[in-house]
């Protein structure tokens, strides 16, 4: 007789589309948000193909521009965004404080349904010839020039970004309200202040980008011309309109895998964090300051030159608190007692690209500096940095971290290291010649390039190749562990928090008897030996 | 292939040494932190490798001292870059009087320049050496962004409005022009060349070219032909503010606020007349929104400018002295 | 925020709601010694009504930005052309943005008592009279809002092709309309979702299900049609009251 569990607490497929259980959503998502993570895998592949060369011989300009523009919505607004919260953040915040659910379940339900509808939009728009305005829909050639499924992928992204607001606010009340017995603010894990410092991004911004693309819509739809500089719109108020949000949600698709982060590397070197509360009034600060500096992506438009110095101070600032988070995660190295499992080989991934990444990013809030980078493949690669080498490692590394607490099953670790190599090395040689490249010159959406760029591309493309292939695998071997894979114990790992203290999987209810919190989270080292370096 | 491999583009304009500057020294900053940051780490998990199954890491929950010290030093460095970023900036944006004026209309999928003597150049532009050069630029559709990476210089190009962009190229040659605002089909069709040439060199490549109408020069004939000339002219039934020593004068308006002429100015002047009112005329001049292109704009913006004496500007628009009007 | 180690904080005021065991196949009754309301993911009532009305707050704190993206163009472009704004402005009929005004703060007042009446263990006939009285106000504003539409209609103020504009801003004008067509048809949408709203509470209160134990779906939604009050308070001054209507 098995024991009960929440995957097989009710059979059939009605049990899984109307289920109320925030785990069982987590999976209805990752089912979901892997689609569309190989959806944009596969625009990407197919950018990379033409990019090989430096003629426009693969396809054609019109639907080179769209596999960018496909490339860029499908992967930050389906699957970056939501991954690491709806997935990891949706499993594992109530069961990590001690909850039964979320506090407003069937709303979490109603925001997967919301996500796969605007996804539907976006795959409507994409098979019926595709979107070519860039994913930041730049005004006015979207609302008046552009040839193609605007309108359709505006609204799918409008739609899906009910979905992120309405996750954001389940989390903030969840954590508000429904913490454990002696659960203070002070003794949450980190994972859980990173995704409530990113819950206030999506509940704050998300709604400015829904306005924005719904009067994009309204305007190529109805003619109304709000952005349309013959009746005396502004072009660049769209911009500041889009980047009001879409900045603070590069937070979104990084804070959450900063949580990630935080808990592997407690969890491997079997060590508390080094200044917690430094950690999370970082989040904090990232998530308000996030707010204050979108304005770095309109040096080169004719903003203003003081307004550009506030924004361009602004940024410099944000930079502080991510460099306190990765000082802090090195520290808990230190002295800690650590194994590289695959989970902490993601980890230090992340440590090295996100580093990179960020400091990258330094590079584009310096003025005088932004001019020559602006819209190179310089701004490619910083962001690819922060999002693949940075998020995306959080995101993998957190599912091999909980894939045992999730299903049950242990993947095999010894491909799962080959895999995160795969990652690191394919990661590196695709975008780290887009640097190089995009100090030379080489803007970016370019279907055709002059011949200095081809090694660089060429290099960047045969990185590609590797990555994919690093991306792969883990599906193979996920999928394989779930029918064939060791059974796992409730801990796994030898990692504190309490997650780890119900059993693998877990029951629906997540506890059988509700946890009474008495001290601080993921404490290994006995008590007495508490001491400040 | 390797070997020559080059890192930055050439070095071509006054300009292009000191954004170099920030960005080796960034460069030097980003080296530095990350390969801190990557040893650190390897040095770490190899040291302190879990040596049995059930090892624990030491009780060490932070220092306050570091936290300060990781938390000023990066700040200190980060407002080093802060400050250097806004006075290159700064120096790059305000273009030096006198500097040679080239009008610049990007439109789908191309860029056309024109010369203040009449030389009309479509994805290409020449220009001197040794002297500060400012292009005006306007866009017929959409954004585009005129990217010229050898002399580090780039400004997006705005439907409705004009965006400045000056520099003072150092060497001679052939240096890529990029499109680098995504702009529709054809937008990494929109490339050109930028030359660099000696001073007598452009000025032999000036006198060789067959010029057509100065802009200036252009610029009056539309003054007359979209009945300009009706209004804005001493003794007219309608009269207009006469537009002599009009161009960089500060004019009153009717609200009671001024304005600098400015291209921007005269350009809002004629496709949205009634956006600012001179003071003491009526608001009864026409649109010529959809009636001139772009270029045609910019061509009567320097037939206005044409008409300002040098030196003399600074009185006030409306004021009608006899003249040639 | 922080308390004593040992102790439980302010969140958790009550019992512990220990589930049963599930043993597979088979199916366990316990006996319900809390409100049927309740729903299981709670500990206590308490809790519950705390997180609803968290809940909603939070909601209409997104609804504020959402809004607000149409503000921040309303004022761009306002403060471009202030006269042409003001002279737009003009062709709006005060009255009948007064009367929508007076309309809609009359209707948050019977909401607010519709709220207290199941606060209060009113009848229900009493507590679905306010809600009614709410909506039937709430279908008022509508109605006007039509006939101001159809106003537009036939006045070519439509912007698009058929925008014709007959004094001296016309680009203004036409900007003007397409911010009061964008702003007030969001909100007017925003009442149709209330009205849908009250229909639902509404039967509600008419099953007998509110009272001073449980009326959170009635707080919650009163929350929700103050909001929408709220913004009509904003629109009103800064779409009709443009440049003083009633000195001239």
């Amino acid at each position: 007789m098995e024991t009960l569990n929440y995957i097989n607490n009710g059979q059939g497929l009605a049990s899984w589309l109307l289920t109320k259980d925030h785990k069982r959503i987590a999976l209805l998502y990752l089912a979901s948000i892997t689609f569309f993570f190989f959806l944009g895998g596969l625009f990407a592949f197919m950018i990379r193909v033409e990019l090989l060369t430096p003629a426009g011989d693969v396809m054609t300009a019109d639907t080179y521009n769209k596999m960018f523009t496909m490339h860029g919505v499908v992967m930050v607004f389906f699957f970056l965004i939501p991954s690491i919260p709806a997935v990891l953040g949706n499993f594992l915040i109530p069961i990590m404080i001690g909850a039964k659910d979320l506090a407003f379940p069937r709303i979490n339900l109603l925001s997967w349904y919301i996500y796969v509808l605007g996804g539907l939009f976006t795959l409507t728009a994409a098979l019926s010839g595709g979107v070519d305005t860039g994913w930041t829909f730049y005004t006015p050639y979207s609302t008046a020039a552009a040839n193609s499924h605007v309108i359709t992928a505006a609204l799918g992204v409008f739609i899906t970004g009910f979905s992120s607001i309405l996750t954001g606010l389940n989390f903030i009340v969840t954590v508000h309200r429904m913490r454990a017995p002696g659960l203070t603010w002070f003794r949450l894990p980190l994972f859980v202040w990173a995704h409530y410092a990113t819950s206030l991004i999506m509940i704050l911004g998300t709604p400015v980008i829904a306005i924005t693309v719904l009067l994009v819509a309204a305007e190529r739809m109805l003619h109304m011309g709000i952005f349309d500089p013959a009746l005396g719109g502004d072009p660049v108020l769209f911009q500041h309109l889009f980047w009001f949000y879409s900045h603070p949600a590069v937070y979104i698709m990084i804070l959450p895998a900063m949580g990630v982060i935080s808990e592997i590397v407690q969890a491997f070197s079997r060590k508390n964090i080094f200044g917690y509360s430094f950690i999370a009034f970082s989040s904090l600060a990232i998530a308000i300051i996030g707010f204050l500096v979108w304005g770095h992506h309109i040096f080169v438009a004719g903003q203003s030159v003081y307004a550009g110095m506030i924004f361009s101070f602004l940024s410099f600032v944000v930079a502080i608190p991510s460099a306190i988070k990765v000082f802090n995660w090195t520290a808990t190295i230190y002295k800690g007692s650590v194994r590289l499992d695959s989970p902490m080989l993601y980890a230090f991934g992340f440590l090295g690209l996100f580093t990179i990444g960020g400091l990258t990013g330094l590079f584009l809030a310096a003025m005088g500096l932004d001019i020559h980078m602006h819209d190179t493949y310089f701004v490619v690669a910083h962001f690819h940095y922060i999002m693949v080498g940075g998020a995306i490692m959080g995101y993998l590394g957190g599912l091999h971290y909980w894939w045992p607490k999730i299903t049950g099953r242990l993947y095999p670790e010894g491909w799962a290291k080959f895999a995160a190599l795969m990652v690191f090395v394919g990661f590196n040689l695709t975008f780290f010649p887009q640097f190089v490249a995009g100090y030379l010159g080489m803007p970016r959406r370019y279907h055709a390039y002059p011949d200095e760029f081809q090694v660089l591309n060429v290099a960047s493309t045969l990185g590609a190749s590797v990555l994919s292939v690093g991306y792969v695998l883990p599906m193979v071997y996920f999928l394989w562990s779930i029918f064939a894979g060791e059974k796992s114990p409730a801990d796994p790992w030898g990692a504190k928090g309490l997650e780890w203290e119900t059993p693998s999987p877990p029951p629906t209810e997540n506890f059988y008897v509700t946890p009474i919190v008495t001290h601080g989270t993921h404490q290994y080292a006995p008590s007495k030996e508490v001491g400040i370096v | 292939m390797f070997t020559n491999f080059p890192f930055f583009p050439e070095q071509a304009s006054a300009q292009a040494a000191q954004v170099d500057g920030i960005y080796f020294f960034m460069v030097a900053i980003t080296a530095f932190f990350s390969l801190l940051i990557a040893a650190l780490v390897v040095l770490f998990a190899i040291k302190y490798r879990r040596r049995h199954k059930d090892e624990v890491g030491a009780a060490i929950h932070g220092s306050l001292a570091l936290e300060l010290l990781w938390t000023v030093i990066p700040f200190m460095i980060t407002m080093v870059m802060f400050a250097w970023g806004v006075k290159v900036f700064y120096e790059m944006y305000r273009p030096p009087a006198g500097a040679m004026e080239v009008y610049v209309v990007g439109k789908q999928w191309m860029w056309k320049a024109q010369h203040m003597d009449g030389l009309r150049e479509i994805n290409e532009l020449h220009v001197p050496i040794g002297r500060p050069v400012k292009l005006i630029m306007g866009s017929e559709d959409v954004l585009h962004s005129f990217y010229i990476p050898a002399f580090r210089v780039k400004a997006d190009v705005i439907p409705g409005r004009y965006n400045v962009l000056w520099f003072t190229a150092t060497k001679p040659g052939r240096y890529h022009l990029f499109c680098a605002e995504y702009c529709g089909t054809n937008h990494s069709g929109m490339i050109g060349w930028v030359y660099a040439m000696e001073p007598t060199e452009f000025q032999a490549w000036l006198g060789g070219g067959t010029a057509s109408d100065t802009p200036a020069a252009a610029g009056e004939k539309l003054f007359q032909s979209q009945g300009c000339v009706a209004c804005h002219r001493q003794g007219a039934a309608l009269q207009g503010p006469l537009l002599t020593s009009v161009f960089g004068s500060t004019v009153t308006l009717q609200s009671g606020a001024t304005v600098v002429a400015d291209e921007a100015y005269i350009r809002e002047s004629i496709v949205n007349p009634q956006a600012k009112i001179v003071a003491g005329f009526q608001p009864i001049m026409p649109t010529f929104q959809g009636l001139v292109t772009e270029e045609q704009l910019l061509q009567l913006i320097a037939y206005v400018k044409s008409l300002s004496t040098p030196g003399g500007s600074g009185g006030h628009g409306a004021a009608p002295p006899p003249g040639k009007n | 925020m922080s308390k004593g180690r040992a102790q439980a904080d302010e969140y958790y005021p009550g019992p512990v709601h220990q589930p049963p065991v599930h043993i597979a196949g088979t199916h366990v009754e316990h006996t319900h010694g809390h409100h049927p309301k309740l729903q299981h993911h709670f500990d206590t009532m308490a809790q519950q009504i705390e997180a609803s009305t968290l809940g909603m707050w939070v909601f209409l704190v997104t609804e504020i930005m959402f809004f607000g993206g149409l503000f921040m163009c309303y004022l761009v472009y306002r403060t471009a052309s202030p006269e042409g704004f003001a002279e737009a402005s003009h062709h709006l009929n005060v009255t009948w943005g007064a009367v929508n005004t007076i309309v809609l703060i009359v209707s948050s007042l019977t909401m607010a008592l519709g709220v207290r009446a199941a606060q209060t263990s009113a009848p229900p006939k009493t507590q679905v009279a306010w809600i009614v009285a709410t909506m039937a106000l709430g279908a008022a504003f509508l109605g006007v809002k039509a006939i101001e539409y159809t106003d537009k209609f036939t006045h070519h103020l439509v912007p698009g092709p058929y925008f014709k504009w007959e004094g001296k801003h016309p680009a203004a004008a036409e900007m003007f309309y397409s911010l009061y067509f964008c702003m007030t048809g969001l909100h007017a949408l925003h009442m149709v979702i209330g009205l849908g709203i009250m229909m639902v509470i509404g039967i509600m209160a008419w099953r007998r299900q509110f009272d001073a134990d449980y009326y959170t779906p009635v707080e919650v939604s009163g929350l929700y049609w103050h909001f929408v009050d709220i913004v009509w308070i904003f629109l009103f001054p800064l779409l009709y009251l443009i440049g003083g209507h009633f000195t001239e």
